[in-house]
């Protein structure tokens, strides 16, 4: 399922809205995600799985090509972990 | 780091500033979003949102575990699990944002 499917999907579900509408609604759900990441925020779907901010602390790395050692700044990754609800239905135990 | 927490609440107050539908309905878009989502997955097709990310299930086989705290080997059923890998735009963006 890519992005515009998930636009269609709900689109044929809500008639009433235009389809101009849904493609907002779903952009700024993903949007309103990335950006609380961006601040440092976590998001937390009960159910789904919820979104968080991970440090990766600075390191001293290799270039592999030409083995020259490198230092890698600290910096912070997204994360996402998986809500029970989803993992039970994924492991065929639905609620 | 503000060290905020969002639930669908935010999600929804935030369709609902950008459309304006109401609070409601606003909420009910949210829902329904990451129930089709879910349920593609549980399908078991990968979720490909672009300048988001991807969420894939991925089959884990059966393997003998350890009870850390008792030493015990505990047999683990194989099992699907649920992976999400960020797009290039938003690592960039949660990169910068976080920037010390």
């Amino acid at each position: 399922m890519i992005r515009s499917e998930l636009i269609q999907k709900i689109a044929e579900e809500n008639p009433h809205l235009y389809q101009r509408d849904v493609e907002r609604i779903v952009n700024t759900v993903f949007e309103e995600v990335t950006g609380a990441m961006a601040r440092g925020d976590r998001v937390e779907l009960r159910g789904f799985g919820a979104f968080s901010v991970k440090k990766r602390d600075a390191r001293v790395g290799r270039n592999p090509r030409t083995g020259e050692t490198v230092t890698v700044e600290e910096k912070h990754v997204p994360f996402f972990k998986t809500g029970k609800l989803l993992r039970d239905r994924l492991n065929g135990k639905e609620e | 780091m503000s060290e905020k927490t969002l639930t669908r609440m935010d999600l929804s107050e935030a369709v609902f500033r950008e459309v304006g539908l109401s609070r409601n309905e606003s909420a009910q878009l949210v829902e329904s979003l990451l129930e089709h989502m879910s349920d593609a997955l549980v399908r078991g097709e990968q979720v490909k949102i672009s300048s988001f990310g991807t969420f894939s299930v991925r089959d884990k086989s059966a393997r003998i575990g350890r009870n850390p705290k008792t030493g015990e080997e505990v047999p683990i059923q194989p099992r699907r699990v649920l992976t999400f890998r960020p797009s290039h735009l938003m690592k960039d963006r949660v990169a910068s944002g976080n920037k010390a």
